[in-house]
């Protein structure tokens, strides 16, 4: 079994559970097509490489084209690979849906890519508290001391200061599968993960949680 | 998003009166407390609307003890068992919040028909 999918987070909503409980989900689009099986006589390991979300090959550079063309499948914008067990019956062409990995009820791990942020300051980018707002400070969100003096005259590595935010892959561990609609292959999560609208997502069978 | 349309509709329910800000309506929910379950009837003022599909709630003020009290409701929560319209009022405008300055006979809203 191959242990996660490549999807696309399309929106998210809520649905009610049987209980009447109001849940939360965020919506993903998968149906994934295995393009590459590495081995591990070949490759060093096992892993089972697969496409998601058709492009046309006009929009593929020639590199790819021939790989795609290599598997006999239609070209991808998106290959991920993917761990699991038995990966024989996995071979290029063969397509995955959300159904032959998941079931409701399943504890899942879901990577994306988070939301570009920019450049941010210590406050917003590392909870910092800032200084005092009135009594005539000037020490407002600014980050504070950075280190000592002379000894060692440096600043260490790792430093909490402003900087890039955002746009990172970022994994939320144990989401619960809510309901998994074959006819649309289209998973629903509880909660949210990370990313846009439109951002590719790997969800894989929880690392922490389960039988496994 | 007509996928994301489409999972909503499994969850609408088509069972609900049309209502608008200013109707008052009798709601009775489902209130589940250990393992009994009970219905309480909750009667009051439609003074917001809000959100759509799935999502949409809207909020019912009454005057309970002279207290004001307003509880929010998803209009297609499995939780609601009957939702009955009991007047229909006369409003100017969609978001009834100025009925929480008012008391008494000025809160009053006019009804139609």
């Amino acid at each position: 079994m191959i242990e996660g999918i490549v999807g696309k987070k399309i929106g998210m909503t809520h649905v009610y559970s049987e209980g009447g409980a109001m849940v939360p989900v965020t919506v993903i689009k998968t149906g994934n097509t295995v393009v590459q099986r590495k081995t591990r006589e070949k490759d060093g390991y096992d892993a089972v490489q697969v496409g998601f979300l058709e492009k046309t090959e006009k929009r593929t550079n020639k590199p790819l084209q021939g790989h795609f063309k290599k598997a006999g499948t239609p070209c991808f914008y998106r290959l991920t690979e993917l761990k699991g067990t038995d990966l024989d019956a996995y071979q290029p062409g063969t397509v995955v849906n959300a159904a032959d990995v998941l079931k409701p009820g399943d504890w899942v791990d879901v990577s994306g890519k988070s939301k570009g942020k920019g450049f941010m300051g210590s406050m917003r980018r590392h909870n910092f508290r800032g200084g005092s707002e009135s009594h005539g400070s000037m020490h407002n969100r600014a980050p504070g001391s950075i280190g000592s003096s002379s000894d060692p005259s440096r600043v260490f590595k790792g430093m909490k200061m402003a900087g890039h935010m955002g746009a990172a892959n970022v994994t939320v561990q144990n989401l619960q599968v809510v309901a998994i609609r074959p006819e649309e292959n289209v998973i629903l999560v509880k909660g949210a993960v990370p990313g846009a609208i439109n951002g590719f997502v790997v969800i894989k069978k929880a690392l922490k949680k389960g039988d496994k | 998003m007509g996928v994301m349309q489409d999972i909503e509709k499994d969850y609408i329910r088509t069972d609900m009166p049309e209502f608008n800000p200013g109707d008052t309506l009798l709601v009775k929910v489902r209130i589940k407390e250990g393992d009994k379950e009970r219905v309480q009837p909750f009667e009051g003022i439609v003074i917001k609307k809000r959100g759509s599909g799935v999502r949409a709630t809207f909020t019912l003020r009454k005057i309970s003890y002279g207290v004001g009290v307003e509880r929010i409701f998803p209009v297609n929560s499995p939780a609601l068992e009957s939702v009955k319209v009991l007047s229909r009022g006369v409003v100017r405008r969609a978001k009834l919040y100025y009925l929480r300055e008012l008391r008494g006979k000025a809160a009053r809203i006019k009804t139609r028909r």
